[in-house]
């Protein structure tokens, strides 16, 4: 005992004078970088001539923080992080027990979901809550639908489609222009614009059947521009830039969201707010997407479904198994497409206005991203991605305290971009399979167990 | 002589006839006729580059042939002409199914999704074409009940039953040989055509291979179709063998009638300079022998 408490103690002391004696190094080094850039600054004075100022303060500064921190990270973070890592080896080797939260995650945030409008409402108040259900609850939703629908395409079959937005499009327009010229109701033109966006996604389809990867990513990304460009040009149906606007509100069975006497605030008894609008469209998404994740569900059980994933992981063996390739391909373009124009159609009805502005290469590659980062092919890593990453833009614009700590001219909006760069960086150096690498078999034996992201392949295209 | 008696009884169940495959400049496979039997086991063998894999490529629709006919019979006596068909079709119509030099496993999926894959076409018309499935129609379950015990007998038969949960990625080399086998029975096949299916395996791994492949015959009366560098899985197994080399068959009969032909041996071994002449000679005899019943 005695022994081996020695030994501990001069491993101790061991490391605190190797860890002293790095941190004069580091010092050492760090005097002799900033001697010359920090130590010394070459300015004007008011008679025009060169003057060095010395600022050694500031410099005694930075090698104090060079030489301190390299001692912390060598005699404190260095053992931990070893610690910890032999920690979780041993934990590796003991089955772990999943805990409640974990193993039921998607069933509490569905409940969660249904019950976010009333506790908005009941917190913040009627006007309050339309911040927090449109800009936070439907716009983070809208992306995950989108990301879902991708992920049919991208995760499932493992083909890499950067025109998504087209589909999108298409369903946005088919809902403004059908119900704008002909009056027809949103509830009609649903599922129309679902399978207007589908059978746009065969028409994709068919010419790039026989490009894989890089080839077939910049043809889709052709596609999706042409829509756009088309959404533009075809200026007598779509109005060009100037967008469709004035589109009908979706109504609840027939009750229309207005101020009228038969409306749905004078019939719940409510003041008119268009917050129940905002809730209502807050529960269709909702519904929307939980559609479409039920769906991908099930299909995955299917043999089509387990067609588009030996897909991704082997095209060849597929056809040698006897798998018609072309039509696996077609039927996930068009079911991915068909759930773009879903929430094409969605994003048309709580606008109320479209243009081709809203239909832009970025979105195909936010919701691209969110695919990615999420972790190809899990639904409930797609989920918390686009919560991350929509939620995260939106929380930005909340951080006015920040204007105190940089100045008024700081618009913390603009730096949206650079910190969603960020963000994947981070996200793709400590999980490189995204926030779920794992994937969930569609059938077994004996037991489900989670098949390793090391295993799946991502698809050649 | 051995020949003569193996093509007397035997219907064939695939007959090539006068196959060429052309690339470019090359011609990889020249003027080459054999017929594989009902119910044997028929070797392809040769030499490395003598155009094996790509006979068999043509046979399973990977290629068009230049020139030449390929014809499948089925047992209920439909004859296809592969040639004709797209890869796919071969599988899913004429009933041949095949398995890859280089291992091709769905990596990611299960060993059991391996071999629910390969049951697609079955799968896909019991729910209707995933429309009524997609509603929960009972067809469709006990369909999908009945695929995984065919999935588990196979398994059971490759020894890979305990594996059935993982991914295929995660398996040893011999078992993903096994399991490619596995999933190419699933498709239930009347011609299994397995492109080495004994290379990097252990003396004991391809001994439990033509334990396999002659219990796959056995049992579901499966005619297979091997190319095969392992002489003793050759020798072993096979009922009938041809030999290729630069795209021309130089011999075909059951294995001790080509062990023992010189052309084999000359093209194994090569022969020295003095005694190329003695070899064309005995060559000549022996087509002589023959009586002209070879091109």
């Amino acid at each position: 005992m005695a022994n081996i408490a020695s030994t501990s103690a001069s491993a101790g002391s061991d490391l605190t004078a190797r860890a002293l004696r790095e941190a004069v190094f580091a010092g050492l080094i760090s005097l002799g970088l900033f001697v010359l850039f920090v130590g010394l600054k070459s300015d004007q004075n008011i008679r025009n001539e060169l003057v060095l100022n010395q600022r050694w303060g500031l410099l005694s500064i930075f090698v104090i923080v060079a030489a301190v921190g390299r001692f912390l990270m060598v005699a404190y973070v260095q053992p931990a992080m070893a610690r910890r890592k032999a920690a979780k080896a041993e934990a590796d080797s003991v089955v772990k027990e999943e805990t409640f939260f974990k193993r039921h995650f998607s069933k509490i945030a569905i409940v969660a979901l249904i019950f976010y409008p009333p506790v908005i409402l009941a917190l913040v108040g009627v006007q309050g809550s339309l911040k927090w259900v449109d800009n936070f609850g439907v716009q983070i939703l809208i992306y995950v639908m989108l990301a879902w629908g991708l992920n049919i395409v991208v995760g499932l079959a493992g083909l890499l489609d950067l025109g998504y937005v087209a589909f999108y499009a298409v369903g946005a327009y088919s809902y403004a222009l059908l119900s704008t010229y002909f009056g027809l109701s949103f509830w009609i033109l649903l599922p129309v614009a679902g399978i207007l966006a589908a059978f746009w996604g065969m028409i994709l389809g068919f010419p790039v059947l026989r490009l894989r990867g890089d080839y077939l990513a910049i043809v889709t990304l052709a596609f999706g521009e042409i829509i756009r460009l088309v959404l533009i040009n075809w200026t007598e149906v779509t109005k060009g830039t100037f967008g469709v606007s004035g589109i009908a509100k979706a109504t609840l069975f027939g009750i229309k969201f207005d101020a009228s006497k038969d409306g749905f605030a004078a019939m719940m008894g409510l003041s008119m707010s268009s917050a129940y609008y905002k809730i209502f469209l807050f529960y269709l998404i909702l519904a929307l997407a939980l559609l479409t994740a039920y769906v991908t569900i099930r299909l995955r059980r299917m043999p089509i479904g387990r067609a588009w994933e030996a897909l991704r992981e082997d095209e060849i063996a597929c056809r040698s198994l006897g798998i018609n390739t072309v039509t696996t391909k077609l039927t996930a373009f068009a079911t991915g497409a068909m759930f773009g124009g879903f929430a094409g159609a969605f994003f048309a009805v709580r606008q109320g206005f479209v243009s081709p502005e809203s239909f832009v290469f970025l979105e195909s590659a936010v919701i691209l991203a969110i695919v990615v980062l999420g972790g190809m092919g899990s639904l409930t890593g797609i989920a918390i991605a686009a919560a991350v990453m929509i939620g995260g833009t939106e929380i930005l614009r909340e951080l006015s305290f920040l204007k105190a700590i940089f100045g008024p001219d700081f618009t913390p909006e603009l730096y949206r971009m650079l910190i969603f760069g960020l963000a994947m960086v981070v996200v793709m150096v400590w999980k490189p399979r995204g926030f779920v690498g794992s994937r969930e078999p569609t059938a077994f034996l004996r037991e489900r167990k989670a098949i390793s992201g090391s295993f799946t392949k991502e698809g050649h295209g | 002589m051995a020949l003569e008696t193996t093509t007397m009884k035997k219907d064939p169940i695939l007959s090539v006839e006068h196959l060429s495959m052309r690339f470019g400049g090359l011609m990889a496979i020249n003027d080459f006729s054999f017929e594989a039997y009902r119910g044997d086991i028929t070797a392809l063998i040769g030499p490395n580059g003598a155009g094996k894999t790509t006979v068999f490529n043509c046979i399973t629709g990977f290629y068009k042939p230049t020139m030449g006919m390929i014809t499948m019979k089925q047992k209920s006596g439909k004859e296809y002409l592969l040639e004709r068909l797209p890869d796919f079709e071969i599988t899913k119509q004429a009933k041949v199914a095949r398995t890859f030099q280089n291992i091709r496993m769905f990596s990611g999926l299960t060993v059991l999704e391996n071999l629910l894959v390969a049951q697609h076409n079955k799968l896909m018309k019991a729910s209707g074409y995933t429309f009524l499935g997609l509603l929960g129609f009972p067809a469709y379950k006990q369909a999908s009940k009945e695929s995984i015990e065919l999935a588990r007998h196979w398994l059971e038969r490759a020894s890979l039953v305990d594996r059935a949960d993982d991914p295929a990625g995660d398996l040893p080399y011999g078992a993903q040989r096994r399991l490619e086998i596995a999933r190419a029975m699933c498709t239930g096949p009347e011609l299994l055509c397995l492109d080495e299916p004994a290379a990097g395996l252990n003396p004991r791994e391809s001994l439990a291979l033509n334990e396999l492949l002659q219990g796959i015959r056995g049992e579901t009366g499966t005619s297979i179709l091997l190319i095969e560098h392992d002489m003793s899985v050759v020798m072993e197994i096979s009922d009938h063998v041809v030999v290729l080399e630069y795209g021309q068959k130089i011999s075909d009969g059951n294995p001790d009638f080509v062990k023992n032909d010189p052309r084999v041996i000359a093209a194994y071994l090569g022969v020295e300079d003095e005694e190329v002449e003695e070899v064309i000679e005995e060559i000549e005899e022996i087509e002589g022998g023959q009586g002209g019943s070879k091109p």
